[in-house]
């Protein structure tokens, strides 16, 4: 199965390791990610206005190039899942804007919705399924406690993402039971990081941050794992607590899979 | 010649305001066959009635035409009226020029042009009208109580202290409904079983009354006066004439670790068991799924120890069949589930409870024995907070849209009886509005906050924590205060909205009963006939119909049993004269009425019919039961070569009023 | 028509959130996580809307300070959305003349070591028009 793969701004900088292992993964597991060219930024944040149309140019371009070569769109970040998955939304129950965004854009044929938006955490659920993830597995996470983190961006609004239960959540607990690990279930996992507020005020993510983290750290989680660059960065540089490392889904994937050699793991 | 009298209404000003009455009744006047129109302030009045009555005789009417309100509400009183005046009741039609007219239009002088059309079509169908006399069917004297609860047994004890039989038909080992699982009550605050043991003997030891519990009703056919009702009894595996609840069985079985549904599961019980002490019946029933001996072959001990040779693992479900005049549907309601509202850590704490889980946790009967004990480690709560309204008043799609009514009064009795017992422990209440409308309850709730010192804070819970200890950080917000809360507690206890039953929708379907969108039984007028339901000779009593407390619920199961006692009191039942009929000439024996026929009233005959060269010919031809019609006319609709008819709304009267609207 | 009430039905019809809707519940600021930092609240906000302080909103620093983690639109029992509602008094106020909240040249001094892409994107797509 070929998907097109939609990377973002930040897994082709700071996050290389989010895009990569991911990739690898994929292949281990029987799909590909054939990025889009010529992709643009989604802008990291979904602009909910009614009259907000440029914000979601670069999101309808790349789903109308996903439409033409006929394969669904999948993203590994939260942050590119979430705007994109929320723009084909509003493509489909906002008429208004579907016009006015196919008047800018002029595309061969106009932009109505219909590429499907995964993120690969659902394909692994609902394409590869997590039973076939776990035969594969060779290096599984035997005793390892680990914590999902799911942020918001993943969840919410629920209604349009349809990701999972946006208040108690168990695709990441699934996964990482794939892996032969034991997912630790904390409440504070589908609270916000602090996001980017960061370049406003830097005490807003901390405060936020130290409380997942305490919360994770009391449950008894020996790390975390995310889906979202900027989750991640936020609970590693912000937080009044250092014990409990944070790493990517795909990381720990890549080297359940076998891929990749991490000391952290094992 | 017809000689059509026709009464134009004012209702008051509800019609007259925006109807121009006198105009309606002068142009009615002028319509061929009219020979009397009048408008008057209130047609159904006893003065206006005896207008009605007074014209007919005076004037000799063939026929007479009302225009006021909707059929439904006034159509039983001009009938009867006419029938008065020695007029058949069937000449006698309203146009309604309220409803469908007064109140949807602004207009006036459209809303005239509108009345005037409606009468006219009136008028045209009166000219049509035939007289028609109803038939009779006869009364069973049984009724079926359908849920046993405190409003099914209010109800079967007042049918059956009127003399006639009661049966009531419950699902679970024992009757009492939710009321067992309640510890004290409000707004009195005495214990529930005190006031609900007592009347489940009175039902059990009362000589018209039988309990057939385990037992659902299956299907239900016939009409008001003779239902025809199948019950299917679930296999109890211990025979109920045998076992005198000694209890020796519960003492023995091995299987222990059965999920109970009577504490809500928040304790185990056997596999073999009496749901409580007070159990009415007082009879064991093995729970199929865990008996080690029905699974898996190996064990008999009940059997073993029983003295009274009661066990029977070879037990099979089986089904009856009964005859009823009345049904009275009392299946009450549950809490909904809580799944979806997992910010309250529902699903991932055991320290967070419903409210009728926290009085399981109160009650004697209850896991702690009566002592409030936190589930996570039987730890003694020091911290209580209860959150108000979860899931009622939602419009979001999580929960229901309406008010559950009773939750208020419940925690404030929770947060009461907490202090009461427990004065060293910090209750918390969040509410959106406190609504106490009862007789002495908002004395009641105030004293919570008075005397007890109870936080009551305008305000709610916006996200739940647990620890790892099995605290729960709350957090949540007081908005008279304008601050956001962060508290630290022991146990948070959730008022979670109420929901029907789950099985009162297949039941709606089978008693073909209407509901409202939430699925709560509805009545037949919301204010004039509260306890009936739309389908003849079923009622409604208590939950079932919407969220009540004890005092609403008893009240209406008395006025349901009142509603039941007048009909079984009758020794014949008029019939509906509107009935469908065949013209056997004109039918083709296509069985397409007979497929689409809701009540199954019609069967097919093989009959002779004479030639014209005299050869005789047979025929099969639909014929419809009169006592089973119910006159809904979608034979009459499918009959493709026209040969179905109903009396009253025959093809021809309905063309005609199309023809007096439209030309 | 009053300068505050127009802007009042501008942004209710930009965000498409009915202020009449909210019952007054608190749930919306009892969840949100920033509460301690911002100056209003969210079920402020959607009062104030309802009552047409709209001035006073335009200049609050809680406009940058709403983290848009939608747990205030994700638990409300009414769908009111009170964080749609911050979003687009937001977007009202920063697209005044001269009034973006963060330029461009501001940026290298909030730089830190391994901060991701996302969160500049992000932060000028929220802050500026
Ligand atoms: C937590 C809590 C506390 C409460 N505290 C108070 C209080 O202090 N004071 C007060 O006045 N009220 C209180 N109430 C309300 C009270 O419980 C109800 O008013 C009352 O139980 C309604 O009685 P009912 O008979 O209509 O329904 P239920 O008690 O629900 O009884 C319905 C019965 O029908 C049976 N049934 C359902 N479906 C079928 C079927 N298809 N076939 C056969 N049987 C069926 C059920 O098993 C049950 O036995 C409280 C409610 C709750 C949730
Ligand atoms: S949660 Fe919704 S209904 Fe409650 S106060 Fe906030 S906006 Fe209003
Ligand atoms: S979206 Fe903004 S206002 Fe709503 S909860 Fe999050 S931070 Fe608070």
């Amino acid at each position: 199965m070929v998907y097109s793969y939609y990377p973002g701004c930040t897994l082709k900088n700071t996050a290389k390791e989010l895009d990569e292992c991911g990739r690898i993964s994929a292949e281990a597991l029987g799909f590909t990610l054939e990025e889009i060219t010529d992709w643009q930024c989604c802008g990291g944040q979904y602009t909910s206005g009614k009259d907000e149309i440029v914000t979601k140019l670069s999101s309808v371009r790349a789903l109308d190039d996903a439409k033409k070569s006929e394969q669904d769109l999948v993203t590994l970040c939260s942050a590119c899942y979430n705007v994109i998955k929320q723009t084909n939304n509003a493509m489909i129950e906002d008429s208004d804007m579907q016009m006015k965004v196919n008047n800018y854009l002029k595309l061969d044929e106009p932009y109505k919705g219909e590429t499907s938006v995964y993120h690969f955490l659902e394909v692994l659920r609902d394409k590869v399924g997590f039973d076939k993830v776990k035969e594969a597995v060779k290096a599984p996470l035997k005793g390892k406690k680990v914590g999902a983190y799911y942020g918001c961006l993943l969840l919410r609004p629920g209604k349009v993402l349809q990701f999972d239960d946006p208040e108690n959540p168990k695709i990441m607990e699934d996964f990482i039971k794939a892996l032969g690990g034991t997912p630790v279930i904390y409440n504070m996992r589908n609270e916000c990081c602090g996001g980017y507020t960061i370049l406003e005020d830097t005490d807003a993510a901390g405060r936020n941050t130290s409380k997942i983290l305490l919360n994770a750290e009391d449950m008894g989680a020996d790390f975390l794992i995310t889906a979202c660059p900027l989750c991640q960065y936020n609970l590693m540089q912000n937080s009044l607590s250092e014990k409990t490392p944070i790493y990517y889904f795909t990381e720990l994937l890549a080297h359940a899979l076998g891929l990749r050699e991490k000391e952290c793991f094992k | 010649m017809q000689k059509i009298g026709v009464f134009v209404c004012h209702c008051g000003t509800n019609i007259s305001a925006t109807v121009d009455v006198k105009k309606v009744a002068e142009t009615l006047g002028k319509e061929p066959g009219v020979v009397y129109s009048t408008d008057y302030q209130f047609m159904c009045s006893s003065s206006g009635q005896n207008l009605v009555i007074d014209k007919i005789k005076e004037l000799g009417l063939t026929g007479v035409v009302i225009c006021s309100c909707s059929p439904r509400m006034h159509e039983k009183t001009f009938r009867k009226a006419a029938d008065k005046a020695g007029l058949n009741s069937f000449l006698l039609e309203m146009a309604n020029i309220r409803e469908q007219d007064a109140w949807v239009h602004k207009n006036r002088e459209e809303a005239t042009l509108k009345a005037v059309a409606l009468a006219r079509a009136a008028v045209a169908k009166v000219h049509l009208n035939t007289p028609l006399t109803p038939g009779s069917s006869d009364v069973n004297k049984r009724a079926l109580v359908i849920g046993g609860g405190i409003a099914g047994m209010q109800a079967a004890l007042d049918i059956a202290d009127a003399g006639f039989k009661v049966d009531i038909v419950e699902r679970e080992a024992t009757i009492g409904g939710t009321m067992t699982q309640i510890d004290k009550t409000f707004p009195t605050l005495d214990c529930a079983s005190c006031i609900l043991t007592p009347k489940m003997v009175d039902c059990e030891q009362h000589e018209n009354i039988s309990l057939v519990t385990k037992s659902e009703v299956d299907t239900i056919e016939g009409y008001v006066g003779n239902f025809t009702v199948k019950i299917k009894h679930k296999a109890k595996y211990v025979d109920p004439d045998k076992c005198t609840g000694c209890g020796l069985c519960i003492q023995k079985c091995p299987s222990k670790k059965v999920p109970d549904p009577f504490n809500l599961n928040l304790a185990p019980h056997t596999a073999i068991n009496i749901t409580f002490p007070q159990a009415v019946p007082l009879v064991a029933t093995i729970d199929a799924d865990n008996c080690l001996m029905i699974q898996k072959g190996k064990c008999g001990l009940c059997a073993t120890v029983c003295p009274a040779d009661a066990i029977n693992y070879e037990d099979k479900d089986s089904i009856e069949e009964k005859k009823y005049g009345a049904i009275i549907v009392s299946t009450g309601f549950k809490p909904i589930s809580l799944h979806n509202f997992d910010e309250y850590a529902y699903d991932n704490s055991p320290n967070v409870v419903t409210s009728l889980e926290y009085e399981r946790l109160m009650s004697a009967t209850g896991p702690g024995k009566g002592t409030v004990l936190r589930p996570s480690d039987g730890k003694h709560p020091k911290t209580i907070v209860f959150q108000q309204c979860v899931g009622s008043r939602d419009t979001s799609g999580r929960g229901k849209t309406y008010c559950s009514g009773i939750c208020c009064m419940y925690t404030a009795k929770h947060a009461m009886l907490t202090r009461e017992k427990y004065p060293d422990t910090d209750v918390y209440v969040f509410y959106t509005d406190v609504r106490s409308p009862g007789k002495g309850f908002d004395e009641f709730y105030r004293r919570a906050v008075e005397k007890y010192h109870v936080h009551y804070i305008k305000g709610a819970i916006g996200k739940v924590v647990p620890m790892s200890n099995g605290n729960l950080q709350i957090q949540a917000s007081d908005l008279l205060m304008n601050e956001q809360l962060h508290i630290e507690a022991d146990l948070l206890v959730l008022a979670a909205a109420m929901e029907p039953d789950k099985s009162a929708k297949p039941l709606a379907q089978k008693l073909t009963a209407s509901m409202d969108n939430d699925d709560w039984f509805t009545e037949s007028h919301p204010k004039l006939r509260p306890v009936e339901s739309p389908t003849a000779g079923v009622f409604l009593a208590g939950a079932c119909q919407g969220p009540k407390d004890i005092p609403q619920t008893v009240a209406q199961a008395g006025a349901a049993a009142s509603k039941a006692i007048g009909l079984l009191i009758k020794d014949k039942l008029q019939g509906n004269p509107c009935v469908a009929h065949s013209d056997e000439n004109m039918c083709n024996g296509c069985s397409q009425c007979a497929n689409v026929c809701p009540y199954g009233a019609i069967t097919y005959e093989e009959k002779d019919f004479r030639m014209p060269d005299r050869t005789t010919l047979v025929r099969r031809v639909a014929s419809v039961n009169p006592a089973v019609c119910q006159g809904c006319g979608a034979c009459t609709v499918v009959c493709p070569s026209g040969a179905m008819d109903l009396f009253g709304f025959s093809n021809k009267q309905i063309l005609a009023e199309v023809d007096a609207l439209c030309l | 028509m009053d300068k505050n009430k127009l802007l009042s039905e501008q942004v209710q019809r930009n965000s498409g959130v009915d202020v009449s809707k909210c019952m007054r519940c608190g749930k919306c600021t009892a969840t949100c996580p920033n509460y301690d930092l911002m100056e209003y609240h969210p079920h402020q906000f959607v009062n104030m809307v309802e009552n047409d302080k709209l001035d006073v909103l335009m200049k609050s620093s809680s406009l940058y300070l709403c983290l848009n983690c939608f747990a205030c639109v994700e638990r409300c029992p009414r769908g009111v959305e009170p964080g749609k509602l911050v979003e687009a008094i937001r977007l009202e106020a920063v697209r005044q003349k001269e009034n973006n909240h963060l330029k461009p040249d501001q940026i290298v001094e909030k730089l830190t070591e391994g901060m991701p892409q996302q969160a500049i994107t992000t932060a000028f797509r929220k802050y500026t028009k």
